[in-house]
C-alpha cells in the first residue's frame, strides 16, 4: 500500500508546470518508440521488421515465443530461404521455409512453394482455396536473424490483455509519479 | 532518488544491455570459422517417369547421398537444415529450384552421413521438358544458430541427366 499511497500523493503535490513536463516526457517516449519502429521499417523494407514465431511448425529451429528479424530486399527468393508471408483470407502471417521456387523466364515473377520443417506434407492445404503457389506479393520479408524466447512478452500480452493494461497501467504510473 | 524500483530498473536495464552484447558476440564469433563441407551425391535409379495427365512431367528417383557437415558446427550452431535441389532452366522458366530431400541435423556428431532414398518431394516440372533434361543437384545447407544471423551456403553438383524416354 505504501508505493500506492506515495504515488498518489506525488501526484497531487504536483504542480501544473511539473505535470506538463512529464506529459511532454511520456510523449517522447511513446513517439521515440514510434520512431525506431518506422526507421527499421526503412532498413529492412518490410512492413513489419520483426514477427514473433506463434507455431511450432519450423520445430526445432524456432520454437513459440522467438523473434525473427525480417529483411526485404529485391534480392530473388530461393529455395530453402525461410520467408514470412501471408494467405489471402487469413490475418496472421505464417513463417516457413521455401522448397519449390519456379522463376518465369520472360517477367522474372517467382512462384513458390512452402514447408514448415517439422510439418509433414507441403503448404497447399494453408493456402488460400484453390492457389497453387505463393507469388511475390504475398512474401512480407525473409528471415535473417534470431533472438530465442523474447518474443513471449508479447504472445501472453496477446493472449492474456490483463497483463497488458497492468503493464500499460504500471508504466504509465511510474513515468507520471518519476521525480527526475 | 535511490528508491526500491530505481534501483531494480538500473539492475534489469543492466542485465538486458549485458546479455543483448553476449548475443551480438556469440553471433558474431561465426565469422572466424572457415568450413570445409563435403558432398556426392549417386542418382542411382529412376524409379518411373511419366507425363501426367494435365500435361507435366514427374520423375521418381533414388539417390545416394553422403555428406560431411561436421565443419560447419560451432558453439553458437544450433542445428544445421540441409536439402538437396534439384536445378535446371526451361524455355518458359529461368530457375527451377525443386527440392528433392532435406533433413535436421541437431549436432556435430551427425552431420557426417550417408543415406539412400527415394525422393522426399515430388519432382514435377511445370510443363513438359523432362525429357533429356540436363540439371544440377545442389547441396544447401542453413545454419541457425542459438542467438543471431543465419548464414547459408551450398556445392552445386553439375551434370546430371534425366532419361529421354518416359518409363
Amino acid at each position: 500500500m505504501g508505493l500506492i499511497g506515495e504515488s498518489v500523493g506525488s501526484i497531487k503535490s504536483l504542480q501544473i508546470r511539473q505535470v506538463l513536463t512529464q506529459g511532454l516526457s511520456l510523449g517522447m517516449i511513446v513517439t521515440s518508440a514510434l520512431i525506431i519502429w518506422k526507421a527499421l521499417m526503412c532498413i529492412t523494407g518490410s512492413e513489419s521488421p520483426v514477427v514473433v514465431v506463434l507455431s511450432g511448425s519450423m520445430e526445432p529451429g524456432f520454437k513459440r515465443g522467438d523473434i525473427l528479424f525480417l529483411h526485404m530486399s529485391k534480392d530473388p527468393i530461393r529455395a530453402g530461404e525461410i520467408v514470412v508471408f501471408n494467405v489471402d483470407g487469413r490475418e496472421i502471417p505464417i513463417v516457413h521455409r521455401v522448397i519449390k521456387v519456379h522463376e518465369r523466364q520472360d517477367t522474372g515473377e517467382v512462384e513458390l512453394l512452402t514447408k514448415g520443417d517439422n510439418n509433414f506434407g507441403d503448404d497447399r492445404l494453408l493456402y488460400a482455396h484453390g492457389q497453387l503457389w505463393l507469388q511475390r506479393h504475398h512474401i512480407m520479408g525473409r528471415a535473417v536473424g534470431f533472438l530465442p524466447y523474447a518474443g513471449w512478452v508479447t504472445i501472453i500480452m496477446t493472449e492474456k490483455p490483463i497483463f497488458k493494461y497492468i503493464l500499460i497501467g504500471v508504466l504509465g504510473l511510474l513515468v507520471i509519479t518519476s521525480k527526475d | 532518488m535511490h528508491s526500491f524500483g530505481y534501483r531494480a530498473n538500473a539492475v534489469l536495464t543492466f542485465a538486458v544491455t549485458i546479455l543483448a552484447l553476449m548475443c551480438a558476440i556469440a553471433s558474431f564469433s561465426d565469422n572466424f570459422n572457415n568450413p570445409t563441407p563435403v558432398a556426392q551425391v549417386q542418382v542411382l535409379n529412376i524409379n518411373w517417369f511419366q507425363k501426367q495427365p494435365h500435361g507435366n512431367d514427374e520423375v521418381s528417383m533414388t539417390l545416394n547421398i553422403s555428406a560431411d557437415l561436421q565443419s560447419l558446427f560451432t558453439w553458437n550452431t544450433k542445428q544445421v537444415f540441409v536439402f538437396l535441389a534439384a536445378e535446371y532452366e526451361t524455355p518458359k522458366n529461368s530457375l527451377n529450384q525443386i527440392s528433392l530431400w532435406d533433413g535436421i541435423i541437431p549436432s556435430k556428431e551427425l552431420a557426417k552421413f550417408w543415406i539412400h532414398t527415394s525422393n522426399k518431394y515430388r519432382f514435377i516440372d511445370q510443363g513438359s521438358n523432362l525429357r533429356g533434361k540436363e540439371f544440377n543437384l545442389t547441396m544447401h545447407w542453413h545454419i541457425m544458430p542459438k542467438t543471431g544471423k543465419m548464414s547459408a551456403d551450398k556445392i552445386v553438383m553439375p551434370g546430371y541427366r534425366l532419361p529421354e524416354e518416359y518409363r
